[in-house]
């Protein structure tokens, strides 16, 4: 089977987030004034052939943790699809 | 004979022949390395240098800690031997997990290129046994994720065990507890932003990374002796 995996990476809670503050700060010049606690982040997209759903959870997760997300500073979360 | 200081060049790397030149300016041999081969050959220090190891894609230091040399690396430094990472090399010595922590973007997105008064907090480290403690250094920064982070516990053990060897005097990128470089356990392995061989020569503006590639040359020959 064949699963299409979107993987989104966010600082974890915490850390300063300097980016997500600095898109913050421009909101009111462009009249958005009811946006609050912006963060950044990354998304990643990709496919997985995998038996079944759990084995492509498996190896996505892996993948995240290992590579597109550094466990430091960072959280990961995964969507699967099956296509 | 003068031990040899091996640099490991990444594709993007580009602070190899100023690491090269400051290593023999303190006196040791400097030996380019390729990032793709699997054995370090015969130095007896290793400096991952600064630029871009592969594009800095996904994020500094990430894809450099899979390139082929660092199994090597690795094991070097398990050996105690001295390795050393500047700028892009401390991004990647974190990315590696053999230094803790990590590297995040500057405080208020700024890229620093600037001379940073540096003091030295610690000499039990290779890069910095030569120095005196609390000595003031004038080295220059070059970078965007400088940023020292680590979680409260890494950060009481790299204080208690003293290895938080250089602090900014004002913390120009936001560093937690202002830190320029750290060691692990050890002492063999050290990370920092600063350049020291970009503070070589006097006709640079400053010889206070002399002091610091000194201590790695002598760390060197002590571990070509061993």
């Amino acid at each position: 089977m064949r699963f299409r995996a979107r993987v989104e990476v966010q600082l974890r809670p915490g850390i300063a987030d300097p980016e997500g503050a600095t898109i913050e700060r421009a909101l009111p010049a462009l009249g958005f004034d009811s946006i609050a606690h912006v963060r950044a982040g990354r998304s990643f997209s990709f496919e997985v052939d995998a038996a079944d759903e759990g084995a492509a959870r498996l190896t996505a997760t892996e993948l995240a943790e290992r590579l597109l997300a550094n466990p430091v500073i960072e959280q990961s979360t995964l969507d699967l699809q099956a296509i | 004979m003068a031990p040899r200081i091996g640099v490991v060049v990444f594709p993007g790397s580009n602070c190899e022949h100023d690491v090269v030149q400051g290593a023999e300016a303190a006196g040791g041999t400097g030996v380019l390395l390729w990032h793709g081969d699997t054995q370090l050959g015969a130095v007896d220090a290793v400096v991952l240098p600064g630029g871009f190891a592969h594009g800095d894609y996904l994020r500094p230091g990430a894809l450099a800690r899979f390139s082929p040399v660092m199994e090597a690396v690795r094991d070097f430094a398990r050996a105690g031997g001295p390795v050393i990472g500047i700028c892009n090399g401390f991004q990647v010595l974190t990315e590696a997990g053999l230094l803790p922590g990590a590297l995040q973007k500057n405080g208020r997105l700024r890229f620093l290129c600037q001379p940073a008064r540096l003091t030295v907090s610690s000499t039990s480290s290779v890069l910095t046994a030569g120095a005196t403690l609390g000595e003031e250094l004038v080295i220059p920064i070059n970078h965007f994720s400088g940023n020292y982070t680590c979680d409260e516990a890494t950060l009481q053990r790299l204080q208690t065990e003293d290895r938080i060897v250089l602090r900014y005097a004002d913390n120009p990128n936001g560093s937690v507890d202002a830190i320029a470089g750290i060691a692990n356990e050890a002492g063999n392995v050290v990370g920092l932003m600063p350049h020291p061989e970009r503070a070589s020569n006097a006709l640079l503006g400053s010889e206070d990374g002399l002091v610091l590639l000194r201590s790695l040359v002598g760390a060197a020959s002590t571990s070509a002796a061993a």
